[in-house]
């Protein structure tokens, strides 16, 4: 598969994805437990507590954290499944093109959300 | 009567592959279904496939039963028939020959890349190179496997990357190396396997656990090779 691959990440270490996986599938469990006790232990939950909650900087950069984990994960995995489908050998010669350009969309989205979250958070 | 249907493909003369419906009298015996090839056999002689030990150690007439990879020479009609029905196909997901015929050149490349045998350059001993009964029984479930090829054609994993996932056929035998203590690559053979597809296209599934005719568990021991990359990167 040689040096053309690693652009398309198939010269990058297998264990490296695997671990971003698992690390930032650790983080976002985490974050979702947290929301969901702080939402169950405050039944009656104003706008005001909320915003409190999130101008706290921990709460920003924990936000933040789980955003980027979230934009490590959904690449690792859509990735991986672009690479089953949309192939060469699964589509004929479009599967390169056609992948590459998926692939480009989602790294184009991930970046405008990353950017989004973080005026949303440090913008409240 | 049995009711078999039997996959069949003549490149030289069907445009594409077809269902033969046909129907055997199996005089209530609990027949293999290698048997029962056979027996079609003699009445079709173009009928073809693989076979050669007719006991389960050659590894050569894997095929897709009623939906499920096997051994056709130890798997009984009850074992497998539904509904008084027998569907036998080609392993899936490798190019057919003729018939019942994969080509098996993916399934070999895989298993060449791993380096199937042991790596020892320092000078031998005088007789042997001795293992102690523990390091010995470190190598058991794994090297039983007679390459069949009924795990990786069962794999998706492999189905979508042949070409560059090695399959759980080929992984049990990289850890049978990578777990010898005579071999002396394992800094080698894992850097090999350390790229997104080698190893890291195995979800887990267990398709390949559930086909194996040997009883042998290819997800356990491409767990173990995952963990020897994750100690040797730590
Ligand atoms: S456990 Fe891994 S190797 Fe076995 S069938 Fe599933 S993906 Fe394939
Ligand atoms: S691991 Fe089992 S199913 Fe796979 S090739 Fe070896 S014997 Fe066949
Ligand atoms: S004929 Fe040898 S394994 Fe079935």
């Amino acid at each position: 598969m040689g040096m053309v691959t690693s652009i398309t990440n198939y010269g990058r270490s297998g264990l490296s994805d695997w671990m971003a996986q698992r690390v930032s599938g650790v983080v976002l469990l985490c974050y979702v437990v947290f929301l969901t006790f702080f939402m169950l232990t405050n039944p009656a939950l104003t706008f005001n507590e909320w915003e409190a909650l999130f101008q706290q900087n921990w709460m920003r950069t924990f936000s933040l954290l789980a955003l980027l984990s979230m934009i490590v994960h959904a690449w690792v995995g859509l990735w991986s499944v672009t690479t089953d489908y949309i192939t060469t050998r699964q589509l004929g010669a479009i599967g390169t093109p056609l992948r590459l350009f998926l692939q480009g969309v989602a790294a184009l989205l991930a970046f405008y959300y990353l950017v989004w979250g973080i005026q949303i958070l440090w913008g409240i | 009567m049995l009711n078999v249907s039997l996959y069949r493909y003549n490149p030289e003369t069907d445009e594409a592959p077809w269902m033969q419906d046909t129907q055997i009298d199996t005089a209530g015996k609990d027949l293999m279904v290698l048997d029962v090839l056979e027996r079609l056999k003699a009445t079709d002689p173009s009928l073809t496939f693989r076979r050669s030990c007719r006991e389960g150690v050659c590894g050569s007439d894997g095929v897709n039963m009623n939906g499920k990879n096997g051994l056709a020479c130890i798997t009984p009609l009850s074992e497998t028939v539904k509904n008084n029905k027998l569907v036998v196909r080609p392993l899936p997901g490798l190019p057919v020959v003729k018939d019942l015929v994969v080509d098996m050149s993916m399934f070999y490349a895989q298993y060449e890349k791993i380096q199937p045998y042991l790596i020892n350059n320092t000078p031998a001993p005088g007789i042997e190179r001795l293992q102690t009964p523990e390091e010995r029984e470190k190598l058991d479930g794994l090297y039983e496997c007679i390459l069949c090829a009924c795990c990786s054609t069962s794999c998706p994993s492999f189905w979508w990357n042949p070409d560059r996932f090695i399959g759980p056929a080929g992984l049990l035998q990289a850890y049978r190396f990578l777990a010898d203590s005579r071999d002396t690559a394992t800094e080698e053979r894992l850097s090999r396997l350390d790229d997104p597809f080698s190893v890291f296209r195995c979800h887990g599934i267990q398709n390949c656990v559930s086909v194996c005719p040997k009883g042998l568990n290819p997800t356990r021991a491409i767990g173990h090779i995952r963990n020897m990359l994750l100690q040797r990167a730590t």
